[in-house]
């Protein structure tokens, strides 16, 4: 296995991101810190994909530092992504896991049962030998995030993993979410759902404008909130 | 009408000469298609997905070459091979090898220049993905030949259509050697400018059939595994 780096605490020391004349992630400074569920909301542009992929290391910032665990080395030691429409490799769902496991470095001679295991825990263990791309959109994000468990995770990022499921897909989708934050892997998440936002968070971070607005504790969101944009964010109007 | 039937009659009664030449056909072609594959394949995958000064020139240069003439390699694999040629001493000239050796180069542009475009179109679909989980560059290439497999299939027919049509590399360092280096192609040419008609279509018909038969096959592998492998 891969040495015991931590990628925690993640920090974000003004950082910006600019891709042409466009500044989509504007001089944010934030510390993300082992503990219960991030979830990062905001309107359509806000920043939340270009913020999580900086998070994980996908995209070299503008401007600004990023440190993991007070390293800035990008690769990724101890983190693992799941993204909106996940690319399933073209081979069976266990291949998938495999790959990822073999990715991380995990012991050949243990891949197979953590396959089984990791399945298991998404709830696919019936489906492992189905190619994965013929699964539904709900299986197909439950195995991009045993993928990403297989990395052994403790800062797991997911990217609007229920934008396109139904009720019932979302729940089981969010239950492998909670119980991954129950065993000690820090979440941080991005959604339009806040709904959702309630089930899961245990802090909100609000970004507008690539800016981040405000972060606060979930029941502060909701009953409290500080700044004017979140309250009309909450109230459900148009937030540009 | 008689030349047709006496081709149907070489066909069907199996004329030994005409299955030699077949085989020897399809033993080259088919080579050439293999190490073309094996050079071609990682050569456009490598191509798609480093980025370098002068990358353009060269993908541009790939692309030409897939128009290379046959005689224009024939004659460059016959000045190396040819005794005082630099390869000379192998002595491999006016034989099936020196034949593989010319439908390769032929091949390996046409295997790389589709490659390149393929890897690079699933690159820009798997970049974010294979980037998250860590995979180095040995790691994604091999990643994307591997499910790019039913599109490179695509490749493979390019390659052995070109190295199956082709006449003047074959002619030029084969030498059209009855019994050992004469293949369809040759053979046709020559049996047509000798008036035996009846040989020169057997020939064009069975070349002609070979070539639908493996595009069928290869079609259905393809269908076949894209429906198993999703």
């Amino acid at each position: 296995m891969r040495a015991p780096t931590s990628d925690l605490p993640l920090v974000f020391d003004e950082v910006s991101l600019e891709v042409g004349s466009t500044r989509l992630v504007d001089r944010v400074n934030l510390v993300i810190a082992p503990g219960a569920p991030t979830l990062i909301v905001g309107p359509n542009g806000a920043g939340k994909t270009s913020l999580l992929k900086l998070c994980m290391g996908l995209v070299a910032a503008s401007s600004g530092r990023i440190t993991w665990g007070g390293r800035v080395d990008r690769a990724p030691a101890r983190r693992a992504i799941v993204f909106q429409r996940p690319v399933m490799l073209r081979r069976t769902v266990a291949a998938n896991v495999q790959f990822a496991l073999a990715q991380a470095s995990a012991p050949r001679g243990r891949r197979h049962l953590r396959t089984l295991a990791l399945l298991d825990r998404v709830g696919l263990a019936d489906l492992a030998s189905r190619p994965a791309r013929r699964l539904s959109s709900g299986e197909q994000q439950r195995l991009a995030l045993a993928r990403a468990l297989a990395r052994d995770p403790e800062l797991l990022l997911l990217d609007e993993p229920t934008a396109n499921l139904d009720p019932a897909a979302t729940r089981a989708v969010e239950e492998i979410v909670l119980q991954a934050a129950q065993s000690g892997i820090k979440i941080v998440m991005a959604t339009h759902d806040l709904g959702q936002v309630r089930r899961l968070a245990g802090d909100v971070i609000f970004l507008v404008r690539g800016r981040v607005c405000e972060r606060r504790l979930m029941i502060d969101f909701f009953d409290n909130p500080l700044m004017p944009e979140t309250a009309a964010f909450l109230r459900g109007d148009l937030v540009i | 009408m008689a030349d047709h039937l006496s081709a149907w009659q070489l066909i069907v009664g199996g004329d030994a000469a005409l299955f030699a030449i077949v085989r020897l056909s399809l033993l080259v072609s088919l080579s050439a298609v293999a190490l073309a594959a094996l050079f071609g394949m990682p050569l456009g995958a490598l191509l798609a997905l480093t980025r370098f000064p002068g990358r353009p020139v060269l993908v541009v240069l790939l692309n030409a070459l897939m128009g290379l003439p046959p005689v224009v390699v024939g004659l460059a694999v016959y000045l190396l091979l040819s005794r005082s040629g630099p390869l000379g001493e192998l002595g491999i000239l006016f034989t099936p090898s020196a034949m593989v050796i010319a439908q390769t180069i032929l091949i390996v542009p046409i295997i790389a220049a589709l490659t390149r475009q393929t890897v690079e179109d699933l690159w820009r679909e798997y970049r974010d993905e294979l980037t998250a989980m860590d995979v180095g560059p040995l790691g994604r290439m091999a990643t994307l030949l591997w499910d790019a497999r039913f599109s490179l299939i695509t490749a493979l027919l390019a390659g052995f259509g070109r190295a199956a049509a082709e006449v003047g590399a074959v002619m030029i360092v084969g030498g059209n050697i009855d019994g050992f280096t004469r293949t369809m192609t040759t053979a046709i040419a020559l049996e047509t400018s000798k008036g035996d008609l009846p040989l020169a279509m057997g020939l064009g018909l069975i070349l002609v059939a070979i070539v639908i038969a493996i595009n069928a096959a290869l079609w259905g592998t393809r269908l076949w595994a894209d429906r198993q492998a999703g």
